[in-house]
């Protein structure tokens, strides 16, 4: 079985982002960048499931800038065999790449997709759901646990209010959340072999792509900073002010 | 223009977050209409029919509609979508599990978690976990949206009375099947929905501490019980108590947390709480940033005191 996982290059989760003064984004130049939390572990699940014997081969896709290819070398280090990267300048809404990743797929014919479940710089969660749309596939969100079993896998979704598990059938998109796994830390050895294998460069256009933007960003601001409060001695005092001057108890 | 509103029920009951997703979708303008989607969830679709300013519920009903699965819902709303110009979900796991699924069929692009109306084209959406604020313009022909609940007042459940409409529902897809559903049991209010919440973070230091520290506090208040996403990595509690940007976003009267420094991706999830407490024996954490009242000092000594002072 290949599995194809698409990963996305984003501001670090550690870094604390500042809106621009001119309101027409977020400051991204000369601010670190990783691949985003989820993909991680995406890219882990499908390692797994490759040592485990159920997977075959494991082809990674990111969509954007030449420098998400950094990006795809991680995901090779991890223990991805090879990467395509679909290489543009421009700004990519969530259905523009499920519709490049749909091309990639016709070209590929992977069984499976794992995708993080969304990305922490847009924080919009639909790749996923809309990939699988396209391909008229069955999707399970928000994976906590995955098993392939033949032509079906098992999927424990985190849902609000605890925990529910589907069946689909493959071919199928998975998304992950926190608890699918821990991703491994990558080795320098793994690095270094992750340097000798392949990464295909291909454009929109020459997947027959239409990526443009149906969403126009108006302005982007900082939200309204909450003002610190008052730091109280005692809980006695914790209390009275809630009691007596907050009015929540 | 009119306005589809896709409720989040049981079945039975029509859950609040259908109320808060009404709310967003009056301050488009427009004739409203809200869809149950089911399996013998006629007593839901009574229900929505008394939410005040619906002018129709539309039923669909099939064995196949019960879990919610996403193709199935998808297609449903497919057919259904066509005849508006606004179609809204709440942003819970169904309402962000369904929507993309339904837009990408429809080709436009959905805009996820709105937490402000400004008109019938822009919305405006918090990202990088609601460290920013974007203003955007949508210029699909057809709307598909999920709602910020904690952004929206809730409507009235009652005091209206709409019309029910059938519709049917497409075939079973085939695609996907529900196998079982556990459900976190618990006498506590859901955490979304709660007036008050006490959280707890990698200070409780394990998972007994929730059980024999937080729990009397939250019993006292008759709270809902959370936690930051380092307390649920370290398996402390279950994952559906995280609150934050890649949990639950909440917004309680509120909101008690106890021993969490405070990390962005947490502030993302509980910073509209109108009140905020914080107890952490360190001063300096980016917690009393947004804390409206602060205690510092060692949790284990001050949580069960601050039990004992709400006795009196």
């Amino acid at each position: 079985m290949k599995i194809l996982v698409a990963i996305k290059r984003v501001v670090d989760f550690n870094v604390k982002v500042r809106v621009k003064a001119d309101g027409s984004g977020v400051e991204t130049a000369n601010v670190k960048m990783s691949m985003n939390p989820f993909d991680e572990i995406a890219v882990e699940e499908a390692v797994r499931l490759k040592e485990a014997g159920a997977a075959t081969e494991i082809v990674v896709v990111s969509c954007g800038v030449l420098a998400c290819q950094e990006t795809l070398r991680t995901a090779l280090a991890i223990g991805a065999d090879r990467a395509i990267l679909v290489e543009t300048q421009a700004e990519l809404q969530p259905l523009a790449v499920a519709k490049l990743l749909k091309a990639v797929i016709q070209k590929e014919q992977p069984r499976l997709v794992i995708l993080g479940k969304q990305a922490i710089d847009d924080d919009s969660n639909q790749t996923g759901q809309m990939l699988a749309a396209l391909m008229s596939w069955p999707q399970a969100t928000f994976a906590s646990k995955l098993k392939v079993e033949g032509d079906k896998a098992q999927v424990t979704r985190e849902v609000d209010g605890g925990l529910e598990t589907i069946s689909i059938r493959l071919p199928a998109v998975v998304t992950t959340d926190l608890r699918l796994n821990e991703p491994r830390y990558v080795t320098l050895p793994n690095i270094m072999k992750a340097k000798k294998k392949t990464l295909e460069n291909l454009k929109p256009e020459a997947l027959g792509v239409d990526v443009s933007p149906r969403l126009t960003t108006v302005k982007v601001i900082e939200p309204s900073r909450r003002k610190a409060g008052i730091k109280v001695a005692d809980v006695k005092a914790l209390v009275e002010k809630l009691r007596n001057d907050a009015k929540v108890l | 223009m009119s306005i589809l509103v896709v409720a989040e029920h049981d079945n039975k009951t029509i859950k609040k977050a259908t109320l808060n997703t009404v709310a967003a979708a009056q301050k488009l303008g427009g004739e409203i209409h809200v869809l149950v989607a089911g399996h013998q969830a006629g007593d839901a679709a009574k229900a929505a029919a008394q939410i005040p300013g619906i002018k129709k519920v539309l039923l669909a009903e099939a064995p196949h509609l019960a879990d919610f699965l996403a193709e199935n819902v998808a297609a449903l709303l497919v057919q259904v979508a066509k005849s508006y110009s606004h179609v809204l979900a709440p942003a819970t796991s169904n309402g962000k599990n369904v929507m993309p699924r339904v837009a990408a069929l429809l080709d436009v692009q959905q805009i996820s978690d709105i937490s402000a109306v400004e008109s019938a084209d822009t919305f405006v959406r918090p990202i990088y976990a609601g460290n920013a604020l974007a203003t955007v313009k949508s210029k699909d022909p057809i709307k598909v949206i999920t709602v910020r609940t904690t952004a929206f007042d809730a409507v009235a459940a009652s005091g209206g009375s709409a019309s029910v409409e059938t519709v049917s529902a497409p075939a079973d897809s085939g695609l996907s099947s529900f196998v079982t559903r556990e459900v976190s049991k618990s006498e506590r209010p859901e955490l979304t929905a709660a007036k008050i919440i006490v959280s707890g973070g990698r200070g409780m230091g394990s998972g007994e501490n929730f059980t024999k520290v937080l729990e009397p506090l939250a019993d006292k208040l008759g709270a809902a019980m959370g936690a930051s996403r380092a307390a649920v990595d370290a398996g402390f509690v279950p994952n559906d108590w995280q609150v934050g940007q890649t949990g639950k976003i909440v917004a309680p009267d509120l909101y008690v947390a106890v021993g969490i420094s405070g990390a962005i991706q947490h502030l993302a999830g509980m910073k509209d709480s109108r009140v905020i407490v914080a107890i952490n024996k360190d001063e300096e954490a980016p917690i009393f940033q947004v804390a409206d009242f602060g205690v510092v000092g060692d949790l284990f000594q001050l949580v069960p005191s601050l039990v004992e002072e709400l006795k009196k």
